[in-house]
Protein backbone atom coordinates (compact mmCIF):
# COMPACT_ATOMS: atom_id res chain seq x y z
CA UNK A 1 0.00 0.00 0.00
CA UNK A 2 1.59 3.15 -0.90
CA UNK A 3 2.54 5.72 1.87
CA UNK A 4 0.26 8.28 2.27
CA UNK A 5 1.71 10.01 5.50
CA UNK A 6 2.02 14.20 4.16
CA UNK A 7 4.45 16.26 5.74
CA UNK A 8 3.71 20.07 5.53
CA UNK A 9 6.12 22.48 6.76
CA UNK A 10 7.25 20.79 10.42
CA UNK A 11 4.11 18.90 10.60
CA UNK A 12 3.46 15.61 9.92
CA UNK A 13 0.23 14.14 8.65
CA UNK A 14 -1.25 10.53 8.88
CA UNK A 15 -2.13 11.65 5.45
CA UNK A 16 -2.96 14.67 3.21
CA UNK A 17 -6.22 15.58 3.97
CA UNK A 18 -7.34 18.72 6.01
CA UNK A 19 -10.71 19.93 7.17
CA UNK A 20 -11.38 23.40 5.36
CA UNK A 21 -12.27 26.07 6.85
CA UNK A 22 -15.64 26.88 8.03
CA UNK A 23 -17.03 22.96 7.71
CA UNK A 24 -17.94 21.76 10.99
CA UNK A 25 -15.04 23.58 12.93
CA UNK A 26 -17.29 25.56 15.31
CA UNK A 27 -16.73 23.43 18.30
CA UNK A 28 -13.94 21.48 19.76
CA UNK A 29 -16.86 17.89 19.39
CA UNK A 30 -16.91 18.42 15.67
CA UNK A 31 -13.29 19.22 14.85
CA UNK A 32 -12.73 15.79 16.94
CA UNK A 33 -15.15 14.27 15.15
CA UNK A 34 -13.75 15.34 11.78
CA UNK A 35 -10.21 13.95 12.98
CA UNK A 36 -11.95 10.91 14.27
CA UNK A 37 -13.47 10.56 10.63
CA UNK A 38 -9.93 10.34 9.01
CA UNK A 39 -8.79 14.12 8.25
CA UNK A 40 -4.75 14.25 8.51
CA UNK A 41 -5.19 17.70 9.82
CA UNK A 42 -8.09 19.78 10.96
CA UNK A 43 -8.89 23.83 10.39
CA UNK A 44 -11.36 25.91 12.69
CA UNK A 45 -13.98 27.95 11.11
CA UNK A 46 -12.76 31.57 10.78
CA UNK A 47 -12.67 33.81 14.48
CA UNK A 48 -12.41 37.58 14.09
CA UNK A 49 -12.32 40.21 16.41
CA UNK A 50 -15.97 39.75 17.92
CA UNK A 51 -19.07 37.48 18.00
CA UNK A 52 -20.81 37.85 15.01
CA UNK A 53 -24.32 36.10 14.05
CA UNK A 54 -24.30 35.98 10.09
CA UNK A 55 -26.79 36.77 7.58
CA UNK A 56 -30.07 35.25 8.21
CA UNK A 57 -31.60 32.33 6.55
CA UNK A 58 -30.93 30.97 3.30
CA UNK A 59 -27.21 30.78 4.04
CA UNK A 60 -26.24 27.74 1.72
CA UNK A 61 -27.90 25.82 -0.98
CA UNK A 62 -26.86 23.10 -3.37
CA UNK A 63 -27.42 24.74 -7.58
CA UNK A 64 -26.48 21.40 -8.89
CA UNK A 65 -22.95 21.94 -10.12
CA UNK A 66 -21.51 23.48 -6.60
CA UNK A 67 -22.90 25.09 -3.48
CA UNK A 68 -22.83 28.76 -2.84
CA UNK A 69 -22.73 29.92 0.64
CA UNK A 70 -23.04 33.10 2.40
CA UNK A 71 -23.05 32.00 5.91
CA UNK A 72 -21.19 35.60 7.17
CA UNK A 73 -18.48 34.74 9.28
CA UNK A 74 -20.69 33.87 12.00
CA UNK A 75 -17.87 33.05 14.91
CA UNK A 76 -18.11 33.39 18.88
CA UNK A 77 -15.03 36.17 19.23
CA UNK A 78 -10.90 35.76 19.44
CA UNK A 79 -11.27 35.28 23.29
CA UNK A 80 -14.09 32.69 22.90
CA UNK A 81 -12.63 30.89 20.07
CA UNK A 82 -8.83 30.63 22.03
CA UNK A 83 -10.99 28.76 24.66
CA UNK A 84 -12.47 26.50 22.00
CA UNK A 85 -8.97 25.61 20.18
CA UNK A 86 -7.31 25.04 23.07
CA UNK A 87 -9.53 22.32 24.23
CA UNK A 88 -9.66 20.96 20.62
CA UNK A 89 -6.15 20.74 20.60
CA UNK A 90 -6.06 18.76 23.53
CA UNK A 91 -9.04 16.52 22.49
CA UNK A 92 -6.70 16.15 19.17
CA UNK A 93 -2.93 15.80 20.42
CA UNK A 94 -3.57 11.82 21.64
CA UNK A 95 -5.27 11.14 17.77
CA UNK A 96 -1.96 13.13 16.40
CA UNK A 97 -3.89 15.69 14.14
CA UNK A 98 -2.88 18.72 13.97
CA UNK A 99 -4.98 21.78 14.48
CA UNK A 100 -5.54 25.07 12.51
CA UNK A 101 -6.65 27.91 13.75
CA UNK A 102 -8.14 30.16 11.17
CA UNK A 103 -8.72 34.21 11.49
CA UNK A 104 -9.93 37.04 10.07
CA UNK A 105 -10.42 40.99 10.30
CA UNK A 106 -11.18 44.33 9.23
CA UNK A 107 -8.06 45.82 9.70
CA UNK A 108 -4.05 44.92 9.70
CA UNK A 109 -4.05 45.71 12.93
CA UNK A 110 -7.17 43.65 14.31
CA UNK A 111 -5.50 41.21 12.38
CA UNK A 112 -2.53 41.17 14.40
CA UNK A 113 -5.00 41.25 17.83
CA UNK A 114 -6.81 38.58 16.85
CA UNK A 115 -3.56 36.50 15.90
CA UNK A 116 -2.71 37.14 19.48
CA UNK A 117 -5.20 35.98 20.93
CA UNK A 118 -5.67 32.69 19.13
CA UNK A 119 -1.81 32.22 19.38
CA UNK A 120 -2.39 31.17 23.90
CA UNK A 121 -4.28 28.13 22.15
CA UNK A 122 -1.44 26.93 20.61
CA UNK A 123 -2.33 25.95 17.32
CA UNK A 124 -0.27 24.08 15.38
CA UNK A 125 -0.69 26.92 12.34
CA UNK A 126 -2.68 29.81 12.01
CA UNK A 127 -4.23 30.21 8.69
CA UNK A 128 -4.98 33.69 7.54
CA UNK A 129 -8.46 34.45 5.97
CA UNK A 130 -7.59 37.72 4.02
CA UNK A 131 -11.09 37.20 1.40
CA UNK A 132 -12.87 39.70 4.29
CA UNK A 133 -13.56 43.05 3.14
CA UNK A 134 -10.79 45.90 4.31
CA UNK A 135 -12.72 48.08 6.40
CA UNK A 136 -10.66 51.08 6.04
CA UNK A 137 -10.46 50.57 1.93
CA UNK A 138 -13.63 52.82 0.36
CA UNK A 139 -15.02 49.86 -1.31
CA UNK A 140 -14.60 47.38 1.24
CA UNK A 141 -12.17 45.62 -1.27
CA UNK A 142 -11.01 42.34 0.44
CA UNK A 143 -7.14 42.34 1.71
CA UNK A 144 -6.48 39.01 -0.27
CA UNK A 145 -7.36 41.66 -3.76
CA UNK A 146 -4.41 43.67 -3.57
CA UNK A 147 -0.19 42.95 -3.15
CA UNK A 148 0.17 45.51 -0.92
CA UNK A 149 -3.06 45.07 1.69
CA UNK A 150 -1.95 41.28 1.52
CA UNK A 151 1.16 41.23 2.67
CA UNK A 152 0.34 44.01 5.30
CA UNK A 153 -1.89 41.68 6.96
CA UNK A 154 0.50 38.89 6.68
CA UNK A 155 3.62 40.88 8.37
CA UNK A 156 1.02 41.57 10.95
CA UNK A 157 0.17 38.29 11.61
CA UNK A 158 3.28 36.86 11.42
CA UNK A 159 4.60 39.84 14.32
CA UNK A 160 2.00 38.35 16.37
CA UNK A 161 2.28 34.73 16.44
CA UNK A 162 5.91 33.98 18.04
CA UNK A 163 7.13 30.43 16.38
CA UNK A 164 3.69 29.05 14.97
CA UNK A 165 3.51 29.11 11.06
CA UNK A 166 1.29 30.80 9.24
CA UNK A 167 -0.60 30.11 6.19
CA UNK A 168 -2.62 32.48 4.22
CA UNK A 169 -5.59 31.83 2.33
CA UNK A 170 -5.73 33.68 -1.06
CA UNK A 171 -8.60 34.46 -3.17
CA UNK A 172 -9.36 32.99 -6.64
CA UNK A 173 -10.95 36.88 -8.08
CA UNK A 174 -7.46 38.98 -8.89
CA UNK A 175 -6.19 39.26 -12.12
CA UNK A 176 -3.16 37.41 -11.19
CA UNK A 177 -2.86 35.23 -7.82
CA UNK A 178 0.86 34.31 -8.39
CA UNK A 179 1.36 37.52 -7.62
CA UNK A 180 -0.58 38.12 -4.68
CA UNK A 181 1.30 34.55 -3.39
CA UNK A 182 4.77 36.15 -3.93
CA UNK A 183 3.68 39.09 -1.70
CA UNK A 184 2.70 37.20 1.09
CA UNK A 185 5.74 34.62 0.89
CA UNK A 186 7.62 37.81 0.73
CA UNK A 187 5.78 39.11 3.69
CA UNK A 188 6.12 35.99 5.68
CA UNK A 189 3.69 33.34 4.95
CA UNK A 190 5.36 30.24 5.80
CA UNK A 191 2.68 28.46 3.60
CA UNK A 192 -0.70 29.19 1.48
CA UNK A 193 -3.65 28.06 1.35
CA UNK A 194 -5.60 28.03 -2.21
CA UNK A 195 -8.45 28.85 -2.98
CA UNK A 196 -11.34 30.46 -0.74
CA UNK A 197 -14.41 30.57 -2.75
CA UNK A 198 -15.11 32.40 -5.95
CA UNK A 199 -18.19 35.04 -5.47
CA UNK A 200 -20.78 34.42 -7.40
CA UNK A 201 -24.96 35.31 -7.33
CA UNK A 202 -27.56 31.82 -7.68
CA UNK A 203 -31.09 33.48 -9.13
CA UNK A 204 -33.86 31.47 -8.51
CA UNK A 205 -36.16 32.36 -11.82
CA UNK A 206 -40.04 31.17 -10.36
CA UNK A 207 -39.12 33.15 -7.34
CA UNK A 208 -37.66 36.24 -9.02
CA UNK A 209 -35.21 36.56 -6.74
CA UNK A 210 -31.47 35.84 -5.76
CA UNK A 211 -31.61 32.64 -3.47
CA UNK A 212 -29.40 33.84 -0.70
CA UNK A 213 -30.45 36.42 1.81
CA UNK A 214 -27.31 38.39 1.17
CA UNK A 215 -27.24 37.98 -2.56
CA UNK A 216 -23.98 37.04 -3.20
CA UNK A 217 -22.12 34.43 -1.99
CA UNK A 218 -19.07 31.84 -2.68
CA UNK A 219 -19.45 28.93 -5.10
CA UNK A 220 -17.74 25.81 -3.94
CA UNK A 221 -17.67 22.60 -4.59
CA UNK A 222 -17.10 20.51 -8.09
CA UNK A 223 -17.70 23.77 -10.04
CA UNK A 224 -15.21 25.32 -8.57
CA UNK A 225 -12.82 22.94 -9.12
CA UNK A 226 -10.51 23.86 -12.14
CA UNK A 227 -10.34 27.45 -10.71
CA UNK A 228 -8.62 25.94 -7.78
CA UNK A 229 -6.31 23.43 -9.75
CA UNK A 230 -5.33 26.80 -12.13
CA UNK A 231 -4.66 28.82 -9.15
CA UNK A 232 -2.72 25.97 -7.39
CA UNK A 233 -1.01 25.49 -10.29
CA UNK A 234 0.25 28.96 -10.83
CA UNK A 235 0.92 30.04 -7.40
CA UNK A 236 3.18 26.30 -7.14
CA UNK A 237 5.37 27.71 -10.28
CA UNK A 238 6.18 31.30 -8.52
CA UNK A 239 6.48 30.62 -4.61
CA UNK A 240 8.33 27.67 -2.96
CA UNK A 241 6.37 27.31 -0.12
CA UNK A 242 3.93 24.32 0.57
CA UNK A 243 0.23 24.62 -0.72
CA UNK A 244 -3.08 23.22 0.92
CA UNK A 245 -4.87 23.06 -2.36
CA UNK A 246 -8.75 23.47 -1.42
CA UNK A 247 -12.05 23.55 -4.02
CA UNK A 248 -14.02 21.35 -5.22
CA UNK A 249 -11.94 17.81 -4.28
CA UNK A 250 -14.74 15.40 -3.70
CA UNK A 251 -13.07 12.03 -4.24
CA UNK A 252 -9.08 10.40 -3.98
CA UNK A 253 -8.71 11.17 -7.72
CA UNK A 254 -9.72 15.08 -7.20
CA UNK A 255 -6.77 14.84 -4.36
CA UNK A 256 -4.65 13.46 -6.87
CA UNK A 257 -4.95 16.17 -9.22
CA UNK A 258 -4.84 18.93 -6.52
CA UNK A 259 -1.24 17.12 -5.89
CA UNK A 260 -0.66 16.93 -9.13
CA UNK A 261 -1.36 20.79 -9.72
CA UNK A 262 1.70 21.58 -7.14
CA UNK A 263 -0.10 21.41 -3.49
CA UNK A 264 1.28 19.62 -0.65
CA UNK A 265 -1.96 18.93 1.33
CA UNK A 266 -5.53 19.04 0.15
CA UNK A 267 -8.41 20.82 1.65
CA UNK A 268 -11.96 19.61 2.04
CA UNK A 269 -15.21 21.22 2.67
CA UNK A 270 -18.51 20.78 0.65
CA UNK A 271 -18.07 17.27 0.01
CA UNK A 272 -19.28 16.58 3.06
CA UNK A 273 -22.71 17.70 1.84
CA UNK A 274 -22.84 14.57 -0.41
CA UNK A 275 -20.68 12.27 1.25
CA UNK A 276 -20.98 12.85 4.76
CA UNK A 277 -17.75 13.48 7.33
CA UNK A 278 -16.49 9.79 6.59
CA UNK A 279 -15.68 11.67 2.98
CA UNK A 280 -12.59 12.90 4.87
CA UNK A 281 -11.32 9.44 5.55
CA UNK A 282 -12.73 7.66 2.38
CA UNK A 283 -11.05 10.53 0.52
CA UNK A 284 -7.50 10.03 1.79
CA UNK A 285 -8.18 6.37 0.84
CA UNK A 286 -9.49 6.59 -2.36
CA UNK A 287 -6.14 8.52 -2.51
CA UNK A 288 -4.11 5.86 -1.52
CA UNK A 289 -5.87 3.19 -3.82
CA UNK A 290 -5.04 5.69 -6.72
CA UNK A 291 -1.49 5.77 -6.00
CA UNK A 292 -1.18 2.39 -6.00
CA UNK A 293 -2.59 2.02 -9.64
CA UNK A 294 -0.79 4.80 -10.72
CA UNK A 295 2.49 3.24 -9.33
CA UNK A 296 3.57 6.61 -6.55
CA UNK A 297 5.03 5.04 -3.65
CA UNK A 298 4.81 8.42 -1.58
CA UNK A 299 3.56 11.52 -1.88
CA UNK A 300 6.71 13.25 -2.39
CA UNK A 301 6.59 11.52 -5.97
CA UNK A 302 3.49 13.30 -6.85
CA UNK A 303 5.40 16.13 -6.02
CA UNK A 304 8.39 15.51 -8.24
CA UNK A 305 5.47 14.77 -11.25
CA UNK A 306 3.68 17.83 -10.35
CA UNK A 307 7.09 20.01 -11.29
CA UNK A 308 7.15 18.41 -14.75
CA UNK B 1 -31.95 24.03 -5.08
CA UNK B 2 -35.12 25.07 -3.58
CA UNK B 3 -38.16 23.80 -5.99
CA UNK B 4 -41.34 25.90 -6.53
CA UNK B 5 -44.57 24.54 -4.62
CA UNK B 6 -48.38 25.78 -4.99
CA UNK B 7 -50.38 25.07 -2.17
CA UNK B 8 -53.51 23.58 -3.21
CA UNK B 9 -55.33 23.13 0.17
CA UNK B 10 -55.56 24.97 3.51
CA UNK B 11 -56.82 23.08 6.20
CA UNK B 12 -56.82 24.69 9.73
CA UNK B 13 -55.90 22.22 12.08
CA UNK B 14 -56.66 24.42 15.64
CA UNK B 15 -56.29 28.31 16.81
CA UNK B 16 -52.66 28.24 14.96
CA UNK B 17 -52.23 25.57 13.25
CA UNK B 18 -52.80 25.13 9.47
CA UNK B 19 -51.87 22.59 6.95
CA UNK B 20 -50.77 23.02 3.62
CA UNK B 21 -51.03 20.70 0.76
CA UNK B 22 -48.95 21.74 -2.41
CA UNK B 23 -49.20 20.75 -6.13
CA UNK B 24 -46.82 18.26 -6.39
CA UNK B 25 -44.90 14.77 -4.27
CA UNK B 26 -41.65 15.24 -2.52
CA UNK B 27 -40.05 12.53 -4.12
CA UNK B 28 -38.60 9.32 -1.90
CA UNK B 29 -39.04 11.89 0.89
CA UNK B 30 -39.75 9.74 4.35
CA UNK B 31 -41.62 10.39 7.90
CA UNK B 32 -39.07 12.80 10.07
CA UNK B 33 -37.32 14.24 7.32
CA UNK B 34 -37.52 17.73 6.88
CA UNK B 35 -37.34 20.49 4.21
CA UNK B 36 -36.16 23.84 4.42
CA UNK B 37 -39.27 26.36 3.01
CA UNK B 38 -37.86 29.42 1.62
CA UNK B 39 -40.30 32.44 1.55
CA UNK B 40 -38.48 35.11 0.06
CA UNK B 41 -37.64 38.81 1.81
CA UNK B 42 -39.20 36.77 4.88
CA UNK B 43 -36.61 33.66 5.29
CA UNK B 44 -35.94 30.01 5.23
CA UNK B 45 -36.75 27.25 8.15
CA UNK B 46 -37.02 23.54 8.72
CA UNK B 47 -40.71 21.93 8.42
CA UNK B 48 -41.29 18.31 9.48
CA UNK B 49 -42.52 16.62 5.69
CA UNK B 50 -46.08 15.98 7.09
CA UNK B 51 -47.20 14.17 3.77
CA UNK B 52 -44.92 13.26 0.54
CA UNK B 53 -47.19 12.62 -2.02
CA UNK B 54 -48.28 15.28 -2.15
CA UNK B 55 -46.04 17.35 -0.22
CA UNK B 56 -48.17 18.52 2.85
CA UNK B 57 -46.27 21.01 5.96
CA UNK B 58 -48.29 21.40 9.42
CA UNK B 59 -47.37 24.71 10.42
CA UNK B 60 -47.68 26.71 13.85
CA UNK B 61 -48.16 30.25 13.79
CA UNK B 62 -45.43 31.32 16.56
CA UNK B 63 -43.42 33.76 15.00
CA UNK B 64 -42.53 35.53 11.84
CA UNK B 65 -41.90 33.25 9.38
CA UNK B 66 -44.87 31.14 10.27
CA UNK B 67 -47.24 33.81 10.28
CA UNK B 68 -46.02 34.63 7.18
CA UNK B 69 -46.46 31.20 6.02
CA UNK B 70 -50.24 31.17 7.86
CA UNK B 71 -50.91 34.49 5.52
CA UNK B 72 -50.94 32.49 2.21
CA UNK B 73 -53.42 31.41 -0.17
CA UNK B 74 -54.36 28.35 -2.20
CA UNK B 75 -52.90 29.16 -5.27
CA UNK B 76 -49.45 31.19 -3.57
CA UNK B 77 -46.30 29.91 -3.62
CA UNK B 78 -43.16 28.15 -1.42
CA UNK B 79 -40.02 27.50 -2.13
CA UNK B 80 -38.85 24.21 -0.52
CA UNK B 81 -35.07 22.23 -0.83
CA UNK B 82 -35.11 18.76 0.95
CA UNK B 83 -35.87 16.07 1.80
CA UNK B 84 -33.08 16.62 4.22
CA UNK B 85 -31.88 14.98 7.29
CA UNK B 86 -32.44 11.33 8.54
CA UNK B 87 -35.89 10.03 9.23
CA UNK B 88 -37.44 7.27 10.97
CA UNK B 89 -37.33 3.89 10.13
CA UNK B 90 -39.98 0.96 11.15
CA UNK B 91 -38.10 -1.54 13.53
CA UNK B 92 -40.36 -4.74 14.01
CA UNK B 93 -44.07 -4.98 13.94
CA UNK B 94 -45.97 -3.00 16.54
CA UNK B 95 -45.04 0.88 16.85
CA UNK B 96 -45.70 3.36 19.56
CA UNK B 97 -46.00 6.74 17.99
CA UNK B 98 -45.41 10.15 21.10
CA UNK B 99 -46.35 13.29 19.82
CA UNK B 100 -45.78 16.11 22.13
CA UNK B 101 -47.57 19.82 20.69
CA UNK B 102 -47.21 19.97 16.72
CA UNK B 103 -44.40 17.09 16.97
CA UNK B 104 -47.60 14.94 15.73
CA UNK B 105 -46.70 16.15 11.68
CA UNK B 106 -44.23 13.61 10.69
CA UNK B 107 -45.92 11.08 13.21
CA UNK B 108 -49.15 10.80 11.04
CA UNK B 109 -46.89 9.85 7.94
CA UNK B 110 -45.31 7.33 9.56
CA UNK B 111 -48.44 5.98 11.01
CA UNK B 112 -49.54 5.65 7.30
CA UNK B 113 -46.82 4.38 6.32
CA UNK B 114 -46.87 1.63 8.97
CA UNK B 115 -50.19 0.50 8.52
CA UNK B 116 -49.95 0.21 5.19
CA UNK B 117 -47.08 -2.25 5.38
CA UNK B 118 -49.51 -4.34 7.56
CA UNK B 119 -48.19 -3.73 11.15
CA UNK B 120 -50.17 -2.12 14.38
CA UNK B 121 -49.32 1.49 15.45
CA UNK B 122 -50.19 2.91 19.49
CA UNK B 123 -50.25 7.11 19.19
CA UNK B 124 -50.00 8.60 22.18
CA UNK B 125 -50.79 12.57 21.82
CA UNK B 126 -49.67 15.17 24.20
CA UNK B 127 -50.83 18.68 24.57
CA UNK B 128 -50.91 21.86 27.19
CA UNK B 129 -54.96 21.78 26.37
CA UNK B 130 -57.70 20.25 24.43
CA UNK B 131 -57.05 23.24 21.73
CA UNK B 132 -53.35 22.44 21.34
CA UNK B 133 -54.23 18.85 20.54
CA UNK B 134 -53.31 17.86 16.69
CA UNK B 135 -54.77 15.73 14.24
CA UNK B 136 -56.15 13.71 16.84
CA UNK B 137 -58.91 12.67 14.12
CA UNK B 138 -56.79 12.14 11.83
CA UNK B 139 -55.14 8.77 13.27
CA UNK B 140 -58.14 7.31 14.17
CA UNK B 141 -60.30 7.95 11.13
CA UNK B 142 -61.16 4.28 8.60
CA UNK B 143 -61.81 6.40 5.60
CA UNK B 144 -59.57 6.52 3.31
CA UNK B 145 -60.62 10.12 2.23
CA UNK B 146 -60.36 10.90 5.27
CA UNK B 147 -56.77 9.08 6.55
CA UNK B 148 -54.68 12.69 6.86
CA UNK B 149 -58.09 14.79 6.38
CA UNK B 150 -58.05 15.27 3.03
CA UNK B 151 -59.60 14.37 0.03
CA UNK B 152 -56.90 13.02 -2.84
CA UNK B 153 -54.38 11.26 -1.29
CA UNK B 154 -52.78 8.76 -3.43
CA UNK B 155 -51.42 5.54 -2.96
CA UNK B 156 -53.54 4.42 -0.22
CA UNK B 157 -56.66 2.51 -0.79
CA UNK B 158 -58.90 1.30 2.68
CA UNK B 159 -57.37 2.62 5.55
CA UNK B 160 -57.09 0.34 8.79
CA UNK B 161 -56.90 3.22 11.89
CA UNK B 162 -54.10 3.11 14.42
CA UNK B 163 -54.73 0.60 17.43
CA UNK B 164 -54.63 3.18 20.20
CA UNK B 165 -55.35 6.34 20.22
CA UNK B 166 -54.57 8.16 23.95
CA UNK B 167 -54.70 11.94 24.54
CA UNK B 168 -53.38 13.35 27.13
CA UNK B 169 -53.93 17.03 28.18
CA UNK B 170 -52.09 18.66 30.95
CA UNK B 171 -55.11 20.10 32.30
CA UNK B 172 -56.99 17.28 31.49
CA UNK B 173 -59.76 19.20 29.34
CA UNK B 174 -58.92 16.27 26.67
CA UNK B 175 -57.98 12.70 27.57
CA UNK B 176 -56.29 11.97 30.38
CA UNK B 177 -55.09 14.89 32.48
CA UNK B 178 -51.18 14.79 33.38
CA UNK B 179 -47.88 14.39 31.19
CA UNK B 180 -47.73 12.46 27.93
CA UNK B 181 -45.24 10.24 29.35
CA UNK B 182 -47.63 8.51 31.75
CA UNK B 183 -49.99 7.60 28.82
CA UNK B 184 -46.17 6.19 27.33
CA UNK B 185 -46.08 4.45 30.41
CA UNK B 186 -49.70 2.78 30.51
CA UNK B 187 -49.37 1.89 27.07
CA UNK B 188 -45.80 -0.02 27.17
CA UNK B 189 -47.56 -1.86 29.84
CA UNK B 190 -50.90 -2.84 27.49
CA UNK B 191 -48.74 -3.78 25.17
CA UNK B 192 -45.09 -3.97 24.54
CA UNK B 193 -43.68 -2.04 21.17
CA UNK B 194 -40.93 -3.18 19.14
CA UNK B 195 -39.94 0.37 18.84
CA UNK B 196 -40.72 3.93 20.31
CA UNK B 197 -40.80 6.90 18.10
CA UNK B 198 -41.43 10.61 19.13
CA UNK B 199 -41.03 14.23 17.53
CA UNK B 200 -42.13 17.49 20.16
CA UNK B 201 -40.42 19.72 22.61
CA UNK B 202 -36.89 18.95 24.18
CA UNK B 203 -37.85 17.84 28.16
CA UNK B 204 -40.32 15.48 26.39
CA UNK B 205 -37.68 13.41 24.06
CA UNK B 206 -35.35 13.68 27.40
CA UNK B 207 -37.95 12.24 29.64
CA UNK B 208 -38.68 9.44 26.65
CA UNK B 209 -35.48 8.78 26.59
CA UNK B 210 -34.80 7.41 30.21
CA UNK B 211 -38.49 5.45 30.04
CA UNK B 212 -37.24 3.90 26.53
CA UNK B 213 -33.86 2.79 28.79
CA UNK B 214 -35.42 1.86 31.78
CA UNK B 215 -37.44 -0.60 29.60
CA UNK B 216 -34.44 -1.17 27.35
CA UNK B 217 -36.53 -0.41 24.33
CA UNK B 218 -35.01 1.03 20.76
CA UNK B 219 -36.59 4.31 20.20
CA UNK B 220 -35.95 6.89 17.79
CA UNK B 221 -36.50 10.39 18.49
CA UNK B 222 -36.56 13.77 16.62
CA UNK B 223 -34.52 16.63 17.79
CA UNK B 224 -34.70 20.40 17.09
CA UNK B 225 -32.24 22.93 16.87
CA UNK B 226 -31.62 26.24 15.18
CA UNK B 227 -30.97 25.10 11.67
CA UNK B 228 -28.51 27.55 8.74
CA UNK B 229 -27.36 25.38 6.30
CA UNK B 230 -29.38 22.24 6.42
CA UNK B 231 -26.49 20.58 4.47
CA UNK B 232 -23.95 19.48 7.49
CA UNK B 233 -21.52 22.08 6.88
CA UNK B 234 -21.95 25.55 8.99
CA UNK B 235 -22.38 23.25 12.64
CA UNK B 236 -25.27 25.44 13.90
CA UNK B 237 -27.66 23.16 14.97
CA UNK B 238 -24.87 21.42 17.30
CA UNK B 239 -27.01 20.32 20.46
CA UNK B 240 -25.97 21.88 23.45
CA UNK B 241 -23.82 19.88 25.79
CA UNK B 242 -26.56 19.91 28.52
CA UNK B 243 -29.37 18.12 26.80
CA UNK B 244 -26.71 15.64 24.27
CA UNK B 245 -25.21 13.94 28.04
CA UNK B 246 -29.06 13.59 29.76
CA UNK B 247 -30.21 11.96 26.54
CA UNK B 248 -26.99 10.19 25.29
CA UNK B 249 -26.10 12.03 22.06
CA UNK B 250 -22.99 11.26 20.29
CA UNK B 251 -20.76 14.23 20.97
CA UNK B 252 -20.48 16.33 17.80
CA UNK B 253 -23.83 14.97 16.22
CA UNK B 254 -25.62 17.44 13.97
CA UNK B 255 -29.27 17.60 14.20
CA UNK B 256 -29.81 19.12 10.38
CA UNK B 257 -27.67 16.27 8.95
CA UNK B 258 -27.20 13.42 11.81
CA UNK B 259 -31.16 13.76 12.71
CA UNK B 260 -33.22 15.03 13.37
CA UNK B 261 -34.14 11.35 14.00
CA UNK B 262 -31.45 9.31 15.86
CA UNK B 263 -32.05 5.81 16.72
CA UNK B 264 -31.24 4.61 20.52
CA UNK B 265 -30.30 0.28 20.44
C1 LIG C 1 -36.39 19.51 12.15
C2 LIG C 1 -37.42 20.56 12.44
C3 LIG C 1 -38.72 20.34 12.05
C4 LIG C 1 -39.69 21.30 12.28
N1 LIG C 1 -40.95 21.05 11.88
C5 LIG C 1 -41.93 21.94 12.11
C6 LIG C 1 -43.27 21.67 11.70
O1 LIG C 1 -43.56 20.62 11.12
N2 LIG C 1 -44.20 22.61 11.97
C7 LIG C 1 -43.91 23.79 12.61
O2 LIG C 1 -44.82 24.59 12.80
N3 LIG C 1 -42.65 24.08 13.00
C8 LIG C 1 -41.65 23.19 12.76
N4 LIG C 1 -40.36 23.48 13.15
C9 LIG C 1 -40.09 24.82 13.72
C10 LIG C 1 -39.91 25.83 12.59
O3 LIG C 1 -38.73 25.55 11.86
C11 LIG C 1 -39.75 27.27 13.10
O4 LIG C 1 -38.85 27.30 14.15
C12 LIG C 1 -41.07 27.84 13.55
O5 LIG C 1 -41.94 27.92 12.44
C13 LIG C 1 -40.91 29.22 14.17
O6 LIG C 1 -40.34 30.15 13.27
P1 LIG C 1 -40.83 31.67 13.25
O7 LIG C 1 -39.90 32.49 12.43
O8 LIG C 1 -42.26 31.71 12.87
O9 LIG C 1 -40.76 32.11 14.76
P2 LIG C 1 -39.51 32.37 15.71
O10 LIG C 1 -39.41 33.83 15.96
O11 LIG C 1 -38.33 31.68 15.20
O12 LIG C 1 -40.02 31.61 17.01
C14 LIG C 1 -40.89 32.25 17.93
C15 LIG C 1 -40.89 31.51 19.25
O13 LIG C 1 -41.64 30.31 19.14
C16 LIG C 1 -40.90 29.18 19.57
N5 LIG C 1 -41.36 28.08 18.73
C17 LIG C 1 -40.79 27.65 17.57
N6 LIG C 1 -41.58 26.68 17.04
C18 LIG C 1 -42.64 26.52 17.88
C19 LIG C 1 -43.79 25.70 17.88
N7 LIG C 1 -44.01 24.86 16.88
N8 LIG C 1 -44.65 25.77 18.89
C20 LIG C 1 -44.47 26.65 19.89
N9 LIG C 1 -43.41 27.47 19.95
C21 LIG C 1 -42.51 27.41 18.96
C22 LIG C 1 -39.47 29.57 19.36
O14 LIG C 1 -38.60 28.85 20.24
C23 LIG C 1 -39.49 31.05 19.70
O15 LIG C 1 -39.39 31.27 21.08
C24 LIG C 1 -39.37 22.52 12.94
C25 LIG C 1 -38.06 22.74 13.34
C26 LIG C 1 -37.08 21.78 13.11
C27 LIG C 1 -35.69 22.03 13.56
C1 LIG D 1 -20.48 26.74 4.41
C2 LIG D 1 -19.07 27.21 4.16
C3 LIG D 1 -18.45 28.05 5.08
C4 LIG D 1 -17.15 28.51 4.86
N1 LIG D 1 -16.56 29.31 5.80
C5 LIG D 1 -15.26 29.68 5.65
C6 LIG D 1 -14.57 30.42 6.66
O1 LIG D 1 -15.13 30.74 7.72
N2 LIG D 1 -13.28 30.76 6.44
C7 LIG D 1 -12.59 30.40 5.30
O2 LIG D 1 -11.42 30.71 5.17
N3 LIG D 1 -13.22 29.69 4.33
C8 LIG D 1 -14.52 29.32 4.47
N4 LIG D 1 -15.14 28.57 3.49
C9 LIG D 1 -14.38 28.20 2.29
C10 LIG D 1 -13.78 26.80 2.41
O3 LIG D 1 -12.83 26.73 3.45
C11 LIG D 1 -13.10 26.38 1.09
O4 LIG D 1 -12.04 27.27 0.81
C12 LIG D 1 -14.06 26.39 -0.10
O5 LIG D 1 -15.34 25.95 0.30
C13 LIG D 1 -13.57 25.52 -1.24
O6 LIG D 1 -13.44 24.16 -0.85
P1 LIG D 1 -14.58 23.04 -1.09
O7 LIG D 1 -14.98 23.13 -2.52
O8 LIG D 1 -13.93 21.75 -0.71
O9 LIG D 1 -15.70 23.40 -0.18
C14 LIG D 1 -16.45 28.12 3.69
C15 LIG D 1 -17.09 27.28 2.76
C16 LIG D 1 -18.37 26.81 2.98
C17 LIG D 1 -19.02 25.90 1.96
Amino acid sequence: MPDVTCHFLNLTLRNPIILASGILGTSADLLERAAREGAGAVTAKSCGPTPRAGHPNPVAVDWGHGLINAVGLSNPGAAEEARMLAEARARLEPLGVPLIASIFAGTTAEFGEVARTITAARPHLIEVNISCPNVADEFGTPFAASCESAAAVTEAVKRNVGDIPIAVKLAPNVPDIARIAAAVVEAGADAITAINTMPGMVINADAGRPVLSNRIGGISGPALKPIALRCVYQIARTVRVPIIGTGGVTTGRDAAEMLLAGATAVGVGSAMWTRGVGALGDIAAELAVWMGQAGYGTLEEIGVRSEE
Amino acid sequence: MHETFTITQIRTENYRTKTFVFDKPFSGAQPGQYVMAWLPDVGEKPFSIAGADPLRLMVVAVGPFSEALHRLDVGDRVWARGPLGQGFALEGRHHLLVGGGYGVAPLLFLARKAVAAGHTVDVCIGARTAADVLLAEAFVSTDSTDFNGFVGEKSVKSVPSVEKLSITTEDGSLGGRGLVTQAVEAAIHARRPDCVYACGPTPLLVALARLCREHTLPHQLSWEAHMRCGMGLCGDCELDAVTRQVAGIPAGWLVCKDGPVLRFA
